[in-house]
């Protein structure tokens, strides 16, 4: 086969196209057990029984998620089964307000809303408490989510989206466990700048 | 005419008019970050976005069906197979996109259940369709599929072009499925939603184009097929060569391993190679023909397309694209700038370019060219790049304050928002918009009267 030949560029192209579609497959062979609940960067739905924290990891040379110590949501230990369900019906509620065409998830989405990535570690929750009354920052989410109008955060209001009491807090039990997945340092030094400084 | 054209250009016409409601909800989108009380409560920015973003997908996939069915007949020397079914599902799918953007507009919201998922928003970027639409798209694509192969076998006939395009119509339909997804884990969803969106975007849709722009080529300049067919096959080893793994750049921070970070970022670095391939084609093709055509608005159009897809697909995307920058850039404006201009460029240009083509062909015009096309051609490409150069600006501001001085929270996401560099970005970017608009009206009326209205200039020009 010549180089002029359009069937040497055929063959080419159908190499190519088959060997790199190999390399994907084995890729994400390997990263589907990596993002798995309870893989190597995504934890079990359970992790919102537990403290979770964000700092940075000299070894990797990243901002990584810290798993701690016992820290119930809402007042309660979920176990196994009723996180996941919790975590499940969180996203079906995302996905039914469409939130992510406002925010992003990880980065992706829209641009109008705040990152929500790391949004159970965001310290204006301690603000917000304050300003919902709530006993625990849970409880002040649960508020805040259920009647953004009333708790406006600033000249871009999120709009009522009719959460009811059990959908709002399966929506903060997801933000807590989404809060936990290793994001390879995105997003990097969450919660340890300010631009107030 | 075959009624395949007729076909192809109720299709054109489809897409066009959803062009218009794509930039009429793009404009929408844009003035809420000017005054964000602007239909507070009653119409949403998310709803907005989903009309933008969800009528731009369907209106170049109906430009792309439109050019397939416009080029299908004269590539096998007869009528389509299944030419009834395709007509019948035509109405069917513009009945179905108008259902979808009423549900969007008037109910927004479903159940935070299946019943929500299937009835009313799936809730996912790009494909919030519910699930009984997406099966509307799913058949729609099916028959389409049909028409292409059932044509090819009743012909007994193979092009290469053809055989690219019946190849690649595998992996559309496939990797739409995801479309009726619905994961638990936010990584999950987002590892295989890339799946359906870069390889739609950066892989199939590349070589849909491709084939497009082949049989555009070799219709306007008469570009022989050995030609158009080797670079085709040059443009499917480098778009797949790099858009597979290319994918990559997008598994950086979802919650992947850690060596995406080098696999994305080595193989979306050399992403904008196939695109450099396709200016480096189309010039020479134009070279080879001294600039001379019958058809100027369609030759012109399908420039820029080759040159706003390198620039806005490969340029702009190589800036973002590698991880030490994408851990700041990723997820501001300037991935909104990136997208308006890759679209823009990649695929919209050839459509228009398409539509020019066949307009051609439909009033007979022995040669087409005028006043209007260049304003429509100027204002749309000033929008557009005036568009994504507002976006750029605000995107700086916001990759800086908010993700590299304030550390992404959201007291430095409101900084970056305020910061004066930002919103001067949004006011340029909306006023771009208005431009861009302005070029639409300039489209749709050159499209209406192109032909028709100037029969002594194109007497003038075929006699000279």
């Amino acid at each position: 086969m010549q180089i002029e030949d359009p069937q040497f560029w055929r063959a080419g192209a159908i190499s190519i196209v088959v060997v790199m579609m190999i390399v994907l497959v084995m890729l994400t062979i390997d990263s589907l057990k990596a993002i798995d609940a309870g893989g190597s960067h995504v934890p079990l739905y359970s992790v919102i029984n537990q403290k979770i924290g964000y700092k940075f990891d000299a070894a990797r040379g990243i901002d990584v998620p810290t798993i701690g110590e016992k820290e119930p949501l809402f007042g309660r230990e979920y176990s196994d089964q009723d996180a996941a369900d919790l975590i499940g019906k969180g996203k079906l509620v995302i996905q039914s307000r469409a939130c992510i065409d406002c925010h992003t998830f990880f980065g992706n989405g829209a641009y109008y809303g705040p990152d929500l990535t790391k949004a159970w570690l965001d310290p204006a929750w301690k603000v917000w408490t304050a300003i919902t009354g709530g006993d625990t920052q849970e409880e002040a989410m649960v508020r805040f989510l259920m009647d953004p109008v009333r708790y406006r955060t600033w000249t871009r209001t999120m709009p009522n989206l009719h959460l009811s009491r059990d959908e709002a807090v399966a929506v903060v039990a997801y933000l807590k466990w989404l809060s936990a997945v290793d994001t390879n340092g995105f997003p990097a030094n969450f919660g340890r700048m300010s631009t107030s400084r | 005419m075959y009624r395949s054209q007729q076909l192809a250009v109720k299709y054109l016409t489809a897409a066009i008019a959803l062009f218009g409601v794509m930039t009429i909800a793009g404009l929408m989108s844009a003035y809420y970050y000017i005054n964000p009380n602007f239909l507070f409560g009653l119409l949403d920015f998310n709803i907005s976005k989903i009309l933008h973003i969800d009528t731009l997908i369907i209106w170049l996939l109906m430009g792309f069906m439109g050019a397939i069915y416009w080029f299908l007949p004269e590539e096998f020397g007869i009528e389509i197979a299944g030419i009834r079914a395709a007509e019948l599902l035509f109405y069917i799918f513009c009945a179905v996109v108008a259902v979808v953007a009423a549900v969007f507009i008037f109910v927004q919201y479903g159940g935070s259940d299946a019943l929500g998922m299937w009835l009313v928003n799936q809730g996912r970027k790009y494909v919030e369709a519910p699930r009984w639409a997406a099966i509307g798209v799913v058949i729609v694509m099916l028959v389409f599929a049909y028409n292409v192969i059932g044509t090819a076998i009743r012909a007994k006939k193979m092009t290469g072009i053809m055989a690219v395009l019946i190849i690649d119509l595998v992996p559309l339909i496939i990797l739409y499925l995801n479309a009726f997804a619905a994961y638990r884990n936010m990584s999950e969803d987002l590892y295989w939603w890339w799946w359906l969106v870069h390889l739609w975007v950066e892989g199939t849709w590349e070589v849909l184009i491709g084939c497009i722009m082949a049989l555009a080529l070799m219709s306007l300049l008469g570009t022989s097929r050995r030609i158009v067919e080797t670079w085709l096959y040059i443009e499917v080893a480098l778009v797949m060569g790099t858009g597979i793994l290319g994918l990559g750049h997008h598994y950086f921070w979802i919650g992947t391993p850690q060596y995406w970070l080098a696999v994305g970022g080595f193989f979306s670095a050399f992403e904008p190679l196939p695109l450099l391939g396709m200016v480096v084609h189309a010039v020479y093709d134009a070279g080879t023909h001294r600039m001379k055509t019958t058809n100027r608005p369609a030759f012109f159009w399908i420039m820029a397309e080759a040159f706003g897809n390198f620039i806005g697909a490969g340029v702009w995307g190589f800036m973002i694209t590698l991880p030490q920058i994408n851990l700041y850039a990723h997820g501001t404006q300037w991935t909104v700038s990136h997208g308006h201009f890759a679209f823009w460029g990649a695929y919209a240009c050839g459509v228009i370019g398409v539509c020019y083509l066949v307009l051609g062909k439909v009033r007979g015009a022995t040669m087409l060219d005028g006043i209007t096309w260049r304003w429509a051609f100027a204002t749309l490409n000033i929008g557009l790049i005036g568009m994504a150069g507002a976006l750029l600006i605000s995107g700086f501001a916001q990759a800086f304050i908010e993700r590299a001085l304030g550390g992404s929270t959201l007291e430095a996401f409101i900084a970056g928002q305020e910061s004066p560099s930002f919103v001067a970005g949004m006011y340029a970017r909306f006023a771009f918009g208005l431009l861009f608009a302005a070029g639409y009206v300039l489209l749709v009326y050159d499209f209406v009267t192109l032909g028709r209205r100037v029969p002594a200039r194109v007497a003038e020009a075929v006699a000279s």
